[in-house]
């Protein structure tokens, strides 16, 4: 689950990590008045007015700027406000602001901007700390023109992060004196954060190291990590249901995984590595699946129903293919619950059921008694030539 | 023969009292495995009994007690997500040679740290852990398995398959077993992003397992596994590979059920693992539908 930069930031000044002074507004009728309060607790006239969306590029695209009186943070505000806003992580369509971060504006005169961030490295199998004094632009883009500007440092859990590493990191971005034992501490607090609220990933870019040599968190990204939820009932109050998609939501909270996709044949599969593969087949034989959705690997007749619930409320879907490979579940209770569902629901486009598993035979002849419109197939790539030839009908 | 398990395997079942716990251990006993106790924390000197096999096993506080009772080797973890990293650690800390952990949705954070006592092993008998978020291991010819595949799709033969997947490990070995070529041992190495086994570490044992005389890799969108795997392949392995990687019509940034399986950064396509394994002299199976007789066309076999 990502988070906004205002979360992400309240966590890190909970955990001494600073942070420039700011605030945040849910309605565009608050925005005068926070600025004015901002404006007062800061003593300075200048703020940056923040669209909160789940994509970076922010900046680049017009969600980040400047406002040197109250009236002219309401008018950049009002500009965002409701508005999808385009980056280059959003897609075409962007994301549309529902809230607005107002932060006072800092001198950046003499300053630098470093890149530093934590996450879980899947190739070291430790949690690994990434930094760049090419800080505040596209880290990527730095990666692939000049690696050498870019520090990786695998921490072993066994020690956790020692002074030694924060001090090694600091010199290679050229911080000494006191700056350096500042980056330690905050680094220290960092890791800290990433362990206890359970990250998978916390990027600031930038770090500013100011023209007196002191660190502040710019921007502030965190995603958590999704598998410690059960540990964290604080969690729920971060959600933001405008950035998730309604179906993903719904299906996660039935135990299903479900992602959207651009094409027309309504996947229905059990197991997430078979659920792609059946995807690949129908693109394979020429048709566009329109989504992934895995019920689970021991596939039961409710979570069947529950999955053919999610894809039917798609009015792109021409047709359906559901593959089961049943395993040890039987499959005429399988079959039991594709009929049910199918009868509940009310089928109006083709459906292709491949059954695999215990009893298959039983199950074939519960489709066939049904009388409902439903083609059985022997096989998942008779199964996937056959749906794709229907919805092209 | 096979790999990782013999024919002394004795096994326990971590969280055997509950549904999932008991519902399998039932299924691997009835498949023919030694299962000769579980172990459920307060349920210490009860008795499980099996729904179908009727078979009545002790109950233990501690991994540490079962072993010493029964002489186990091996432990099948279906303990949820929450404990599952403590009855991981348990298990290595109480001696057990094989751990395979089938429970999904362990934090990545935990699992690091069951990677590191891994890796900090000594001894001369140390632990080796499928999973977790697996099917677990199947040894057709040994009738062992530690896990929740269905047995009866099953043959013994010389085929080793290995995958991040499990519905679609079962696909593959029905696909085969269809041909007539039957399985040496087949595992799931499961779907999460950090790992006990991985593929590399299961190819090396195939390698040097007599029997195996052919190996299916299933593969899937996310990190790079599969390319360490290519790379070792392409150095090291002497016998034919047949593989299929899942998820080319994947989007990028999206989680595709499997905590593992996600292209970010442009990372971790389908195609460049397919590239990869390629070019390293691994036959690509066009379909999923197709794995079997692809392995049957690398064999010289002819489909009956």
């Amino acid at each position: 689950m990502n988070l906004h930069e205002h979360q992400a930031k309240a966590i890190f000044a909970k955990h001494g990590i600073p942070i420039p002074r700011g605030r945040v507004v849910f309605s565009i009728e608050e925005v005068a008045s926070q600025v004015q309060a901002l404006m007062d607790e800061t003593g300075k006239g200048v703020v940056v007015v923040k669209a909160q969306i789940h994509a970076g590029g922010r900046g680049k695209g017009g969600g980040v700027r400047l406002a040197r009186s109250v009236e002219e943070a309401v008018e950049r505000a009002q500009s965002m406000w409701n508005r999808p806003l385009v980056t280059k992580q959003t897609g075409p369509e962007g994301r549309v602001v529902r809230r607005i971060y107002l932060e006072e504006g800092l001198d950046l005169e003499g300053s630098r901007e470093i890149y530093l961030s934590l996450l879980l490295d899947r190739a070291t199998r430790r949690i690994t700390i990434v930094a760049s004094a090419a800080g505040g632009v596209d880290i990527e883009e730095v990666a692939e023109r000049d690696p050498s500007k870019i520090l990786r440092m695998p921490i072993d859990p066994i020690t956790g992060l020692m002074p030694h590493h924060a001090r090694r990191l600091g010199k290679g971005l050229g911080f000494s004196g006191v700056t350096l034992a500042q980056f330690a501490e905050l680094l220290h607090r960092l890791y800290g954060l990433f362990l206890s609220e359970d990250c998978s990933l916390i990027e600031v870019n930038p770090l500013l190291c100011t023209r007196d040599g002191d660190l502040m968190a710019l921007d502030a990204k965190i995603a958590l990590e999704d598998n410690a939820a059960f540990r964290h009932p604080e969690w729920e109050g971060l959600r933001d249901p405008n950035e998730e998609d309604p179906g993903e939501t719904e299906a996660k909270r039935v135990g299903i995984s479900y992602v959207k996709l651009d094409g027309n044949i309504g996947c229905l599969v059990n197991g997430a590595g078979l659920a792609m593969a059946t995807m690949d087949i129908i693109k394979h034989y020429g048709g566009a699946p329109a989504n992934f959705l895995d019920v689970g690997g021991g596939a039961n007749e409710n979570q069947v129903r529950r999955g053919f619930e999610i894809i039917l409320r798609d009015p792109k879907e021409r047709g359906i293919f559901v593959n089961i490979f049943g395993g040890i579940m039987r499959c005429d209770t399988i079959a039991n619950g594709i009929i049910g569902a199918a009868r509940a629901i009310g089928l109006k486009v083709p459906l292709v059921v491949r059954l695999e598993g215990t009893n298959v035979e039983k199950g074939k002849a519960i489709l066939e008694a049904s009388n409902l419109p439903i083609h059985s197939a022997s096989d998942m790539a008779e199964g996937a030539r056959r749906i794709v030839e229907l919805v092209r009908e | 023969m096979a790999i990782l398990v013999r024919s002394d395997t004795r096994v326990i079942v971590q969280g055997i009292t509950g549904s999932a716990g008991s519902f399998h251990a039932d299924q691997c006993l009835a498949y023919g495995t030694q299962i000769v106790g579980g172990v459920t924390p307060g349920r210490g000197g009860q008795r499980w009994v099996g729904a179908t096999t009727g078979k009545s096993l002790p109950v233990f506080d501690t991994v540490e007690e079962a072993v010493r009772e029964t002489g186990a080797n091996a432990s099948c973890i279906f303990v949820p997500a929450p404990h599952a990293a403590d009855a991981i650690l348990e298990a290595i800390e109480a001696g057990i040679e094989l751990i395979v952990a089938i429970t999904e949705g362990i934090p990545v954070v935990d699992m690091l740290r069951v990677r590191r006592m891994l890796e900090a092993q000594s001894g001369p008998k140390p632990s080796r852990l499928i999973g977790p978020n697996c099917p677990g291991i199947i040894a057709p010819g040994l009738a062992c398995k530690l896990g929740i595949m269905p047995g009866h799709i099953h043959r013994p033969g010389p085929i080793g398959v290995v995958s991040r997947s499990g519905t679609l490990t079962y696909e593959t070995v029905f696909q085969l077993s269809g041909l007539g070529l039957g399985q040496s041992t087949a595992l799931g190495i499961g779907g999460d992003p950090l790992q006990g086994t991985d593929f590399v570490d299961a190819l090396r044992l195939f390698n040097e397992d007599p029997e195996t005389e052919a190996v299916v890799l299933i593969g899937e969108i996310g990190g790079s596994a599969e390319e360490a795997a290519a790379e070792y392949i392409a150095r090291e392995f002497r016998k034919p590979v047949v593989a299929f990687i899942a998820g080319a019509t994947a989007p990028p940034g999206k989680r595709m059920g499997h905590a593992g399986a996600i292209i970010s950064g442009g990372k971790g396509t389908a195609q460049a693992k397919i590239e990869a394994l390629r070019e390293a002299g691994v036959r690509i199976a066009p379909t999923p539908a197709h794995i079997g007789v692809t392995m049957a066309e690398v064999l010289g076999r002819k489909a009956p």
